[in-house]
């Protein structure tokens, strides 16, 4: 680890451990309004003021946090599962197989993530309770998420499949599943780990878009892209510049993640 | 002779592409005719939740649906439709989705391409400059500002440019950008680094002339491929940019029918959207191998 990324390392620790003590930090539940102060400036009691529902903005920052941080990574982590099983064994079998997953990744990239994600919400009830529509957003970026990371992988596992390691242990018997299992997948496990990191900060900007289009996590839920909905009227953000807090934030994570990603050497 | 050979073997892998294209075509039509006919409230009229309607008539409003009709004799009807140009109406907007579509391509065509044009010129010059500098300033400026770019969301530099009154194509370049300027730069100083490239230098030979001779062709193949991906990016970004800076395309379009849940419409945008995308990989990737061809 170079020092930038150690330093970016830190940073996320420090932003997971504020979003891990959100209980004990906020000064109030997020979606209590205080109805007698809509849109006040930063005080003693609401560090970052309130918004135009009275709402406190550090308490709705912090959740929003949590929210973002806590279901990206299992989107994440969702997604890199799918890939790897789909990638090793295509990787690993070839023939057919591997043209078939190879060509629907091929079909599934050429169309843009924004509309996949679009088309398969419209799919779903929009009313929804709050919690349902976080789980429906970052499930949905789970499920459908898989794609690039399945082509790497793919590759590898083809890479491995002709080392002489893996010929020696099914000359010894080994069965497929085995050799999948004990051999192939113990030697990607760096290239899965690349594509987990590379994947969060791709899915805390998609549930921001999505979001910030009505189409992610509903109200009064808060999420990062709930938050920057605010940034349409810019001239409420010149007159209060602590609405721009959520947007630095996001933009530190993104930074943070992009510079904490593991080098090319590394993975090999 | 390997003229022909070669053309012969582009004109085959074109051919595959085109069939794979039509198959993918039929594919998609059956897949999108699927969903829409298995969507929850496919059928339902809002004349079946008025009260004033009788049992008897809900009953036989029901019937006037397609709802009765067999699932081959749907697709029949979809696909045969499809043949004769009818990608249905839309629900929300209660139009037909090929004159909708006909209306909005143009639009967000219109600044997907000028975008992507901004921004491989901007990619391409500052790509460049930095293969002609090399110095940690231009390097670290250069990455801090890729970085900042691409951490920021699609939704909020369309906000930006509504803000500062910037036309649509500007900020679906600032998202295409990054992107560009990234993989481009890696791309070129990969093949600055090349040995025979070290051995033109070590030779004397002038900047330019290394660049276009020896840097540019070898970069060529890859950058046609990155043309097809760029596509599918700036399409992507139009959907948030057309919508917030309320510019009647494409990307406000498929938009407003997921807000509506009008699945004709969304579902048929996908599939022209996607057709459009394997389109254009393709042929971003026969001009790939064409180039591959006759510089090899």
């Amino acid at each position: 680890m170079n020092p930038a990324q150690k330093a970016a390392a830190v940073t996320l620790c420090v932003i997971f451990a504020l979003m891990v003590l959100a209980t004990i930090l906020v000064p109030a539940p997020y979606a209590r309004q205080f109805r007698d102060i809509p849109n006040a400036g930063p005080s003693r009691a609401h560090p970052l003021g309130t918004d135009a529902l009275g709402r406190d903005s550090l308490s709705r920052l912090l959740y929003g946090t949590r929210v973002s941080l806590l279901l990206a990574p299992a989107a994440a982590l969702l997604s890199t599962l799918i890939a790897a099983v789909l990638g090793s064994a295509a990787g690993f079998l070839g023939g057919s197989f591997e043209r078939i997953v190879l060509a629907a990744t091929d079909i599934s990239l050429a169309l843009p993530w924004l509309f996949l994600l679009l088309t398969v919400r419209a799919m779903l009830p929009l009313d929804i309770p709050p919690m349902a529509s976080v789980i429906i957003a970052f499930l949905m970026m789970g499920l459908l998420g898989w794609q690039a990371s399945v082509r790497v992988i793919c590759a590898a596992a083809r890479g491995v499949r002709d080392s002489d390691f893996l010929l020696l242990a099914r000359s010894s018997g080994c069965k497929p599943i085995r050799l999948l299992v004990c051999h192939v997948a113990p030697n990607l496990r760096p290239l899965f780990y690349a594509q987990f990191w590379i994947s969060i900060p791709l899915f805390i900007l998609t549930e921001a878009n999505l979001s910030i289009l009505g189409l992610g996590v509903m109200e009064p839920m808060p999420s990062w892209g709930n938050l920057l909905r605010g940034f349409e009227d810019f001239s409420a953000v010149a007159a209060n510049p602590w609405m721009l807090v959520p947007l630095i934030l996001l933009v530190i994570v993104v930074m943070c993640f992009q510079l904490v990603l593991p080098s090319p050497e590394v993975i090999q | 002779m390997i003229r022909h050979a070669k053309a012969g073997i582009l004109f085959r892998h074109g051919l595959r592409r085109v069939s794979f294209l039509i198959c993918l075509g039929i594919g998609g039509a059956l897949f999108s005719a699927t969903l829409i006919r298995f969507a929850p409230g496919y059928g339902v009229q809002e004349r079946e939740l008025d009260p004033r309607w009788s049992a008897k008539s809900v009953e036989a409003l029901r019937q006037e649906q397609v709802l009765h009709e067999g699932l081959a004799s749907f697709y029949f009807h979809y696909l045969s439709a499809l043949a004769h140009g009818d990608l249905g109406e839309s629900e929300s907007l209660k139009r037909p989705v090929r004159e909708l579509l006909a209306q909005r391509f143009p639009l967000t065509g219109s600044a997907i391409v000028r975008g992507l044009g901004v921004a491989w010129l901007a990619a391409t010059l500052l790509a460049s400059l930095g293969l002609a500098s090399r110095g940690w300033f231009y390097e670290a400026s250069g990455t801090a500002v890729s970085s900042l770019l691409l951490s920021l969301p699609s939704a909020v530099i369309a906000m930006l440019a509504v803000h500062l009154r910037a036309p649509t194509f500007c900020a679906i370049s600032v998202v295409v950008f990054p992107r560009l300027h990234r993989y481009m730069r890696s791309l070129l100083l990969r093949s600055y680094d090349q040995p025979h490239v070290l051995a033109a230098r070590a030779r004397g030979l002038g900047g330019v002339s290394i660049f276009w001779r020896h840097v540019l062709p070898l970069a060529t193949p890859p950058l046609f491929a990155l043309l097809g991906v760029s596509f599918a990016i700036a399409f992507g970004a139009a959907i948030p940019i057309e919508a917030l800076c309320d510019s009647p395309g494409l990307g406000q379009l498929a938009w407003q029918a997921a807000l509506s849940r009008d699945l004709p419409l969304i579902v048929n945008v996908t599939l022209i959207v996607c057709l459009v995308m394997l389109a254009a990989n393709a042929l971003a990737d026969l001009a790939g191998r064409a180039f591959a061809g006759d510089t090899q």
